[in-house]
């Protein structure tokens, strides 16, 4: 607290209007800690080549948790992650805030979509997961990011996530239910067919960094259905930028 | 907030005092010959290292300035930062209408190694301070990966302080990622890979890169080996301002 009031002292001297401001945004801040927040969330999709699924965005408590690297992935999490259904994902989370879709469908590369979200009493954690295609299990995760109190505009990245329940295969035959191998759909439509399969094993069953894609350059046979020069990404994956009214 | 209280009305009585001295001298008939406009300078020294294993990275685009940014996610690429990006060349960069005041690098900054930049730019109205210092920088052995910082906002930096992180590398979207011989500038195209070229043939969007794929990858006909390979970050940059 003593740097924040000796740079917003730094910074008012000179003016005294938003001295005024600043000092009234503290004061405001520090009784705000607990209480309910109006926030602007935007996703933005870094990616040059992988679509995210419909998009959840959730305030949260401090006990609840989307998903955790290093922990099992649960039911829920697995169907969003292998098929792009945040149905049972939204369910659980009875008491969170919660933005589901935004886009609408699918957010392109390099695309942006934007929700409101109202905060109540206790729900000071955001999270944000989506389904990244084409891949098997890979998806967008950010988990339980603490909502500042003070007012402003937030902005960071995040990484792709591999939820530990399905082998990469890069295969894509359409499967996207649980436990159903396979990758449902390249929306690009700018992935092959014929792969024989990446690997038919998932040897880490938790939730981990994901390694990302390997993909081939035969669009009608090798291992990969994928194509190495579209679907390939480095981290990160995803900005989003969080203002806090 | 006590201390707030006290600067302010510090500087509500200073302001008269001074607005009162104002009154007494304006107010006498003595001649006072007219002083030229007062000249502002702010100058910033820019270090950057190469992150990469063997991507060198073409002549560094510096530029302070205003208006606009070098390049917006999701959006085409200027012709300026396609120039650069796909060939090296930082010239139309730094011709840019926003640029305040720009400066090339060197030459080619090689693997590890590190360069010191320095920008200024003098303006008499402190409206027209410059707000904003951007850089940009080619991944010569690419199709058109590009790194380097959009417009970060200087304005509250003050004389002595920095600011340090590293960046991550796009794609102009604006070159097939092919990684043949022939459309890589750099030394793994050998020396006669193509640079620029006008035609669109990607997604004509800024993203992020995908990094290359190499002819150890799986990637036939590619001229990048193992070697060529990256990952963020890129560059390390400190920007300090020095004036």
């Amino acid at each position: 607290m003593n740097t924040l009031l000796s740079h917003a002292v730094k910074k008012t001297a000179k003016i005294k209007n938003t001295a005024l401001l600043l000092s009234t945004a503290l004061l405001l801040c520090t009784s705000a800690l607990t209480q309910a927040q109006e926030l602007d969330i935007t996703v933005t999709n870094l990616t040059q080549g992988i679509h995210f699924t419909p998009i959840l965005i959730a305030a949260h408590d401090s006990d609840t948790q989307l998903f955790k690297s290093g922990d099992m992935a649960s039911p829920q999490l697995q169907m969003m992650a292998e098929g792009g259904d945040i149905s049972a994902l939204s369910t659980m989370l009875a008491s969170a805030n919660k933005a589901e879709n935004p886009a609408m469908g699918l957010l392109a590369p390099t695309m942006s979509t934007s929700a409101m979200l109202s905060t109540t009493d206790g729900n000071m954690y955001l999270s944000v997961v989506a389904m990244m295609l084409p891949t098997n299990d890979g998806f967008i995760g950010l988990n339980s990011w603490k909502i500042p109190a003070e007012a402003g505009t937030y902005s960071f990245t995040v990484n792709a996530y591999d939820a530990g329940t399905e082998a990469n295969d890069e295969m894509i035959t359409g499967g996207g239910a649980p436990g159903a191998a396979g990758i449902p759909a390249a929306p690009g439509m700018d992935a092959g067919t014929g792969g024989t399969g990446v690997t038919m094993t998932e040897g880490n069953a938790y939730v981990h960094i994901h390694r990302g894609s390997i993909g081939d350059d035969n669009l009608t046979a090798g291992k990969s259905d994928l194509d190495n020069t579209v679907h390939r990404w480095l981290n990160p994956v995803a900005r989003i930028t969080v203002t806090v009214n | 907030m006590i201390s707030i209280n006290k600067i302010l009305a510090f500087t509500a009585l200073s302001t008269l005092v001074l607005s009162a001295c104002g009154g007494s001298s304006s107010s006498s008939k003595v001649m006072v010959p007219e002083t030229p406009d007062p000249m502002f300078t702010q100058s910033y020294q820019v270090t950057v290292t190469n992150l990469t294993y063997a991507q060198p990275m073409s002549p560094i685009a510096l530029v302070l300035h205003n208006e606009g940014q070098l390049w917006t996610m999701g959006e085409m690429a200027s012709v300026a930062l396609e120039n650069l990006a796909e060939s090296g060349d930082n010239s139309d960069v730094l011709a840019d209408s926003m640029v305040l005041s720009g400066q090339g690098g060197a030459g080619l900054l090689m693997p590890a190694m590190s360069e010191v930049l320095n920008v200024s730019y003098t303006f008499t109205d402190v409206n027209n301070a410059p707000m904003k210092l951007s850089l940009a920088t080619m991944l010569v052995n690419t199709n058109d990966a590009f790194t380097g910082i959009n417009a970060l906002a200087v304005n509250n930096l003050a004389v002595g302080e920095s600011i340090s992180f590293t960046t991550s590398s796009y794609d102009s979207g604006t070159e097939k990622n092919s990684e043949l011989m022939a459309t890589i500038p750099g030394p793994a195209g050998g020396g006669t890979g193509e640079g620029f070229n006008a035609e669109r043939d990607d997604i004509d969007k800024v993203a992020m890169h995908s990094g290359v794929v190499s002819v150890d990858d799986g990637l036939m006909g590619s001229a990048l080996t193992q070697a060529h390979r990256f990952d963020n970050p890129t560059l390390a940059v400190m920007v300090t301002r020095t004036e």
